[in-house]
């Protein structure tokens, strides 16, 4: 394998990952609105059409639920579609195909089929795109079985889920942080995958465990280094998958720390965090607590247009800092 | 285009002396009206363009510069109980309902006198008093909700009808299909009106769509299929007019089709590397839904020169007031950020 190792933004490692897979695989091919020659909306197939044609890079219709049917049926017919949806918020147009019949069918029709499909979906806040543009959904399709669902937060990382997506034989469904496609990071060269259902530790502690998803992650890490500097000690979780999710790497931290904070970008009730805090308290990590769990997600309403409410709407670094403080200094 | 239009430019091209339908059917000055709505967007999209690039605008935004001909011809039957769903490309629709320019500046300027109060910024614009529904962030969105709407119109025997925009690339959602049916099938008050700017985003038409008009789909629902030149306001408005007419008699929906273009890129972030140079000057220079109006109306007497300056230092001085008031007018308190998520109860 190629150790090459150069820094690549987000979205360069997505289109990376997409070209290597169109080489290696004539079956892989893309399928999204815009995404030939206007280089889709966020620019991660960029120039990809120019190198791979109309056939592989193909622009459909405004039509998410007839686009991601016609998604599932390449997909279960020997075909190994990259389905990118144009914000996520738009899969509520194509939920159908997604949970009544990606999802389900293997189990239908009595395993007789896969359904190796991978959607992608460009998520989050923080773009002044309000209520219709902005919303983190990840947990919906968390909720169900079928599906698996990953939420990649460095570029290594956005570049080794979907080949690991593509090896799967099940649909993958990718989330991409839109803040995130331009951060910058260390890429290995070639072809890698990172595993799907496997949590990475960003940074060991002691004192606090903080699960983090997607650019959550980078608000924790930075939070840590201030925590740090006050004595804390926090162990930075990236959950990197939410379904099938990784117990053994969070049970043991917890189980070190005694304290846990879940931070998560979509809406805190019935989210993510709801059941990372479940995990612990149904697990022998609970007798390790010495306080309660705490949830930081979203705020109870629709992602607001006005810049300033838009921020107050997701967690922040200083709501990390003082749910840690607050956790370790034992204030309830 | 389809029969019925071709029918009526023959009609119209039959003898000189027949004046195009708004000249007919409007006084001078509802015309000096229509004119100042269509600069009014104009010089709005402009000093939205405008206020973005100077950082106060944040986002993005879908200007209508160019397509201004269509927002107004079409309202121009419509009173202000009709009613209109709108589209991510709707400061042109809203204003032609009948909105104040200032509170859709504070609306993009994010602050609490906004129409939205700050919380939905130009995708979502909206006059509800108007009669306006609200611009949406989805494409094909709003075209469900205008049926319904039509349908509370009929089932509370208002009289009033409901006006549909959308974009040629909303033709291909599911949405589209499944509300023009049910509108058919029951004979609703709704008329859809296809913006047809050649793209959606950048994907045109003729490699998205199977039909080469979007007006054609209209057979497969039963209902009348119009082209117009949707940048010729008497055309859009005569199309408008019988279409609105059909369905407050209760003889149900009307597919129009306005042919049409986009001056600027999809949105801010736009490259426009999917149409030619040469195209968009084109549209520019030759076929501005304005300058054609204004010819017109000079051509018929209607208007002169110092008429059409006229109106524009009044459209001048609006917008440099209304800008002002979105300046200067008050953000939302951080406190306020789950305000309206469900309605308090008393
Ligand atoms: C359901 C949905 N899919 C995709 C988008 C992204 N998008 C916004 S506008 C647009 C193009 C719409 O084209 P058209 O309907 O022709 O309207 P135009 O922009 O040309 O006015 C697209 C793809 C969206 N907002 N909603
Ligand atoms: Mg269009």
């Amino acid at each position: 394998m190629d150790t090459t190792i150069r820094e690549l933004s987000y979205a360069q490692a997505i289109q990376e990952a997409m070209a290597i897979a169109m080489e290696r695989d004539e079956r892989v091919f893309l399928m999204g609105e815009d995404i030939g020659v206007y280089g889709g909306a966020f620019q991660v197939t960029g120039d990809l059409v120019h190198r791979f044609g109309e056939d592989r890079v193909m622009d459909t219709p405004i039509s998410e639920l007839g686009g991601a049917g016609v998604a599932v049926g390449a997909a279960v017919t020997g075909m190994r579609p990259i389905f990118e949806f144009q914000f996520s918020d738009f899969a509520a147009l194509a939920m159908e195909q997604i949970v009544n019949q990606a999802a389900k069918m293997r189990y239908m029709l009595g395993g007789a089929v896969s359904v190796p499909l991978v959607m992608r979906f460009p998520a989050g806040s923080g773009t002044g795109a309000a209520a219709q543009h902005s919303q983190s959904i990840e947990a919906w399709l968390g909720h169900v079985p079928g599906l698996k669902v990953v939420q990649p937060a460095t570029p290594h990382d956005a570049k080794g889920l979907l080949l690991a997506a593509l090896e799967d034989p099940d649909p993958v469904m990718i989330f991409e942080h839109k803040l995130l496609y331009k951060m910058k990071g260390p890429v290995p060269e070639g072809y890698y995958t990172t595993p799907i259902g496997k949590a990475e530790i960003r940074r060991e502690g002691k004192d606090v465990t903080i699960v983090a998803t997607a650019i959550m992650v980078h608000k924790a890490l930075e939070a840590a280094e201030t925590l740090a500097s006050e004595g804390i000690d926090a162990e930075v979780i990236d959950l990197r998958t939410i379904r099938p999710m990784d117990r053994e790497t969070v049970i043991a931290s917890v189980k070190k720390t005694s304290r846990l904070i879940c931070v998560y970008e979509g809406v805190k009730t019935l989210g993510v965090g709801a059941e990372v805090s479940a995990m612990i308290a149904e697990s022998d990590a609970f007798d390790f607590l010495d306080a309660p769990i705490i949830r930081l997600g979203g705020a109870e309403t629709p992602i607001p247009y006005n810049p300033e409410l838009e921020k107050a709407a997701v967690p922040q670094v200083p709501d990390i800092l003082k749910s840690a403080r607050d956790l370790v200094n034992g204030v309830r | 285009m389809d029969k019925a239009s071709v029918n009526a430019k023959a009609a119209r091209e039959e003898g000189k002396h027949n004046l195009p339908f708004a000249f007919r059917q409007y006084s001078p000055e509802q015309l000096k009206e229509a004119l100042r709505k269509m600069y009014l967007i104009r010089r709005f999209e402009e000093g939205a363009e405008e206020s973005y690039t100077r950082g106060f605008i944040h986002g993005t935004m879908h200007l209508s510069i160019g397509q201004e001909a269509s927002a107004v011809g079409i309202s121009l039957p419509l009173t202000d109980d009709d009613m209109i769903t709108s589209t991510h490309r709707g400061h042109g629709h809203c204003i032609a309902k009948g909105a104040d320019v200032s509170r859709m500046f504070a609306e993009f300027f994010g602050k609490e006198t906004g129409y939205c109060h700050g919380r939905g910024g130009s995708m979502h614009i909206a006059d509800v008093s108007k009669g306006n529904l609200g611009a949406n962030g989805i494409v094909g969105g709003g075209i469900p909700i205008a049926v319904g709407a039509a349908l509370s119109m009929k089932k509370q025997k208002t009289g009033r009808v409901v006006i549909s925009w959308f974009g040629d690339g909303a033709n291909n959602e599911g949405a589209f299909h499944e509300a023009l049916n049910m509108a058919s099938v029951w004979k609703l008050p709704v008329i859809f009106v296809c913006e047809n700017n050649g793209y959606g985003m950048s994907t045109s038409t003729k490699r998205a769509t199977a039909v080469p008009n979007i007006a054609d789909r209209a057979a497969a629902y039963a209902m009348p299929g119009i082209v117009v030149d949707g940048n010729n306001l008497s055309e859009v408005a005569e199309a408008s007019h019988e279409a609105v007419e059909r369905a407050r008699r209760g003889e149900g929906p009307t597919l129009i089709e306005c042919k049409t273009y986009r001056h600027r890129g999809h949105s801010k972030s736009d490259r426009n590397r999917y149409r030619t140079k040469e195209e968009i000057e084109d549209w520019i220079n030759n076929r501005d839904p304005i300058r054609l109006f204004e010819e017109q109306m000079q051509e018929y007497g209607v208007i002169n020169a110092a008429g059409i300056e006229a109106v524009r230092a009044d459209v001048e001085r609006e917008i440099e007031a209304a800008i002002e008031f979105a300046k200067t007018s008050p953000s939302p308190d951080i406190a306020s950020l789950t305000r309206d998520v469900y309605t308090d109860l008393p």
